[in-house]
């Protein structure tokens, strides 16, 4: 409890700070009264138009992929399970790259339909390559290690397709195409908001009826079927959730990696539990990827750096710094 | 979080226990495999996008000049050889590094780049590149080992001071090496993007490639390192085995854990420096091979290093093999070759293995 708390107020802060800083600084005073409606109109366009959307992109998108990083690890039982593991992250990268190698013959003027283009390709491309796990699951059943080294085999596929385009494109394209791949926040707007949030909302409400199946599957197999818990089809939800969450997330925002591997750590060794609890999860993910765009923003002047680029740099010592102080072994 | 042991079923677990005949069993695949793999060795001098004839091949061997004014021998000693030797030497590395990683931290997705080792290696050339200005393959060797050594000794350390036993446990290591290999990959991130430049060179050396400049000098400033790493593995291979069992029971067997593991992270940062340094980022070999060779080879760590070795070497020099094939007078280069190809054909595998047995 004190942990939750500890974090939404963390958030709540931080969500503060982050809306008057910019390029036209707003104190942290005025920020919560625009919020509540008054205060300047000039301000109010600011925080209203120009930085509540990315903001409460960070806060959701961070919420999504940790969500669905804590479900993943809990599933496949092993602490470095990701997403990014069912392919969906390398399918979405190759399908962004294709769309900005190969979608793009001319220069600038192209440019605003490459926009458009990458982000439907991140989402396909990410939907097939969990489709494709999932088919070779279903052909060669799902005993053992056998999700695990499929889903790697099927990222390493895609990641190579994205190597080589990469290796093969003109330099421009490759700076665009690496520019995606890092993962930002920029340049998006409500319609990003709006998808992601509904998106997570669907995904809690796919998993709040297989919850207790989540809880006995920690057991082991064995142990769950005992308890009764149809296992197929709880873990067909639990991974079909995550997918989903990861894809619509990634192709909005790019490949934003460390999240979804480490909130989970960072939600179960600060509330002692044994595994990632999925609600403070999704706080501890929206709190890195803010903190994050926070950095990202404010570490350069007048430069704004990925935020892709920073969560890992944000992320890593937090995690570090936690484990150093826990008293457990995991 | 709950790590599990590798997948020791009823029939691995009843050929490692019994020991009927192992030393001649293993011996016999062992020998299998190194046959295998020196036929693809005799292929890879031969093939390419001029075929050459055996007897071609063996003239310009024996004769041991390039410059005998033979174009076979300039390609035969120029190219093919070093190419040959740096596939076998790196991939038979990068695979018992793996091994080695995963008996450590008993966990099957582990690879050697966890450690630090990749993104160690990764941002020092990148800073080899943007900051000091060096722009050849046999420049960044010294770089990419450093970063190397220096990513794992922080992830080391970070193990060491995690967790009730200060014993570097696997779980603290895993967390450790997954949180600075992210920091680290973000700051190359960060440095590639301001440096347009250095991105344009770095992608050709982070794809993983047999060539770019590598020669047999650039194989030669790491081989004591890759030396020294496989002779102390197969050593190792007793204590792998016993971590194999859990931390109580190996300390029951008589290992003392702590040394036991520094060896062991000594080993793979050696093994995956020196590769690193010389291959660049080659991620699917240190993952795999461990499994294909324990399906042929069962959990005993004897055997599993020296077969993973062949293995690994071998599917790195097939795999560059199928690039200067496939796309002739181009070439692919041997990382984006394992993952489009060799990633389908490891799913084949895992998919029709076990079949009939639990």
């Amino acid at each position: 409890m004190i942990v939750i708390a500890a974090v939404i107020v963390s958030i709540a802060l931080l969500a503060v700070v982050s809306l008057g800083v910019g390029e036209y600084p707003i104190s942290p005073g005025r920020v919560v009264a625009t919020l509540l409606g008054g205060g300047d109109p000039r301000e109010a366009l600011v925080v209203h138009n120009l930085r509540l959307p990315r903001t409460s992109l960070a806060l959701v998108a961070g919420a999504a992929l940790a969500v669905a990083g804590a479900v993943t690890q809990t599933t496949a039982r092993n602490a470095l399970a990701s997403p990014d593991l069912l392919g969906v992250t390398a399918g979405a990268g190759a399908g962004a790259v294709a769309a900005i190698v190969f979608g793009g013959a001319g220069g600038e003027a192209i440019g605003g339909l490459l926009s458009l283009g990458a982000p439907v390709s991140a989402l396909a491309g990410g939907l097939l390559a969990a489709a494709v796990v999932g088919v070779l699951l279903r052909i060669g059943g799902g005993r053992g290690l056998r999700p695990v080294l499929l889903g790697v085999a099927v990222s390493a596929f895609f990641s190579s397709l994205t190597s080589w385009m990469l290796v093969e494109a003109s330099l421009d394209d490759v700076e665009r195409a690496t520019a995606w791949l890092t993962g930002s926040l920029s340049g998006r707007g409500w319609t990003e908001v709006l998808t992601v949030s509904i998106t997570l909302a669907a995904a809690s409400a796919l998993l709040v009826p297989v919850a207790r199946g989540l809880a006995a599957l920690q057991l082991g197999p064995d142990t769950a079927r005992a308890l009764g818990t149809p296992i197929p089809l709880t873990v067909g939800t639990l991974l079909g959730a995550s997918v989903l969450l990861t894809s619509v997330t990634v192709s909005a925002v790019g490949p934003i990696g460390f999240v979804a591997l480490v909130a989970p750590h960072l939600a179960s060794l600060a509330s002692r539990t044994p595994r990632p609890p999925l609600i403070v999860s999704g706080l501890f993910g929206a709190l890195i990827l803010l903190a994050s765009d926070l950095a990202a923003r404010t570490v350069i002047p007048s430069f704004t750096v990925p935020t892709g680029a920073v969560t890992a740099l944000v992320g890593a010592p937090f995690l570090v710094w936690l484990l150093v102080r826990s008293t457990r072994t995991p | 979080m709950i790590l599990r042991a590798p997948d020791l079923s009823e029939a691995s677990r009843g050929r490692a226990l019994r020991s009927r005949t192992p030393t001649r069993h293993g011996a016999l695949v062992l020998l299998g495999a190194l046959v295998v793999v020196a036929v693809i060795a005799a292929l890879s001098l031969a093939l390419g996008s001029r075929a050459l004839d055996p007897e071609v091949v063996v003239h310009a061997l024996l004769s041991g000049s390039i410059n005998d004014g033979s174009e076979a021998s300039a390609i035969v000693l120029g190219q093919r050889l070093p190419r040959t030797l740096i596939g076998l030497t790196g991939g038979a590395a990068l695979a018992v590094a793996g091994a080695v990683i995963q008996g450590h931290t008993r966990n099957p997705l582990a690879d050697p780049g966890l450690l630090g080792v990749t993104s160690g290696a990764s941002l020092a050339v990148v800073l080899a590149i943007s900051v000091v200005g060096i722009t050849t393959a046999t420049g960044y060797v010294w770089f990419a080992f450093a970063g190397a050594g220096l990513g794992t000794v922080v992830v080391v350390t970070i193990g060491l001071a995690a967790g009730r036993r200060r014993d570097a446990s696997p779980a603290a290591l895993v967390l450790a090496g997954a949180a600075v290999s992210a920091f680290l990959g973000a700051v190359t991130s960060l440095l590639l993007l301001i440096d347009v430049a250095a991105l344009d060179a770095y992608r050709f050396w982070s794809v993983g490639s047999l060539t770019g400049g590598r020669g047999v000098d650039t194989l030669l400033v790491v081989a004591p390192a890759l030396v020294v790493g496989m002779v102390l593995a197969l050593i190792h291979a007793r204590s792998l085995d016993a971590l194999a069992l859990g931390d109580d029971a190996a300390r029951a067997l008589g290992r003392r854990l702590l040394p036991t593991r520094l060896l062991g992270l000594a080993i793979v940062t050696m093994l995956v420096g020196a590769a690193t340094a010389v291959l660049g980022s080659l991620g699917f070999i240190g993952l795999l091979v461990p499994h294909i060779a324990r399906w042929i080879s069962g959990p005993g760590h004897r055997l599993l290093l020296p077969l993973s070795a062949v293995i690994g070497g071998g599917l790195t020099v097939a795999a560059d093999i199928v690039g200067r094939l496939v796309v002739a007078p181009d070439e692919l280069p041997v990382g984006i070759v394992l993952g489009t190809i060799g990633a389908p054909l490891f799913v084949l595998i895992v998919l029709r293995s076990r079949q009939g047995r639990a």
